[in-house]
């Protein structure tokens, strides 16, 4: 699914990387502990959080995301949007809460981590 | 046989802000060495745990990575309180990490067990009010 699509269907902001919402992403992960993000790696692109804070940003980028969707109208700090554009990844927000965010994503087709190849 | 190519990094322990910053740093420097991306994910993944492990129990330390011809070697060595019970310290969802530190996203309990779970070894070797040294290896 495009980061375009993602940021249609989530009714959402990108706050900074557009170029990139051409890219492709393959499955997707939503949690506010950054320790279970880490444990669980295959190739999901796509991390949906209600977190705000820098350790967003690097879990992200240790785990090759290139796109983060902040629920419940989460703001990045300017901090954060630096970190983000050094590592390419895309910022989105949406004002949708975590749970409808993820139902509208996967129900349209987005897999859950260890559905995509790899 | 050619030298280890060794990267070091100082964690500094009073700012969560800027924690994983020497992850962030190795991962950039594996890549331009040329390593396989899984390599590097596994490396750095273990590497930011053990960094916000420091910040969070140890107020810092240091941090060194070897990468051998073989491998990649890292070792962190903190000057904190120790690990009383290093088996417990390995389950999962076991934490003494405070809760403004669970508001943050961290101190679930699986910071040691990610260590572990993305590095081919890891030793712990830990001594009560003198401080931890763990070492983990990647093998490609």
């Amino acid at each position: 699914m495009k980061i375009s699509t993602i940021k249609e269907l989530l009714g959402a902001q990108a706050v900074c990387c557009e170029e990139m919402l051409d890219h492709d992403v393959k499955a997707a992960c939503g949690s506010d502990m950054m320790s279970d993000v880490l444990a669980y790696v295959k190739n999901q692109a796509l991390l949906l959080t209600g977190l705000v804070n820098a350790q967003v940003i690097r879990t992200a980028e240790m785990m090759d995301m290139i796109c983060i969707v902040f629920v419940r109208s989460k703001e990045p700090t300017p901090e954060m949007i630096e970190l983000a554009q050094d590592s390419g990844i895309v910022l989105l927000t949406t004002n949708m809460r975590m749970y409808e965010a993820c139902g509208l994503l996967y129900s349209n087709g987005l897999g859950k981590v260890g559905e995509a190849d790899g | 046989m050619g030298e280890a190519i060794r990267f070091h990094f100082n964690v500094d322990g009073d700012n969560f802000t800027s924690a994983g910053q020497a992850s962030v740093q190795i991962k950039k420097n594996l890549r331009q060495l040329g390593v396989a991306p899984e390599i590097i994910r596994k490396v750095s993944i273990a590497m930011y745990e053990g960094e916000i492990n420091m910040v969070i129990h140890a107020n810092g330390g240091d941090a060194d990575v070897l990468v051998h011809e073989d491998g990649i070697e890292i070792i962190l060595e903190d000057r904190g309180p120790g690990i009383p019970d290093v088996d417990l310290a390995m389950k999962e969802g076991y934490s003494t990490a405070p809760d403004n530190i669970r508001s943050l996203g961290f101190g679930a309990g699986m910071g040691l067990p990610n260590m572990k779970r993305y590095t081919d070894s890891m030793v712990i070797e830990t001594e009560l009010g003198k401080g931890t040294k763990i070492t983990m290896r990647v093998n490609f």
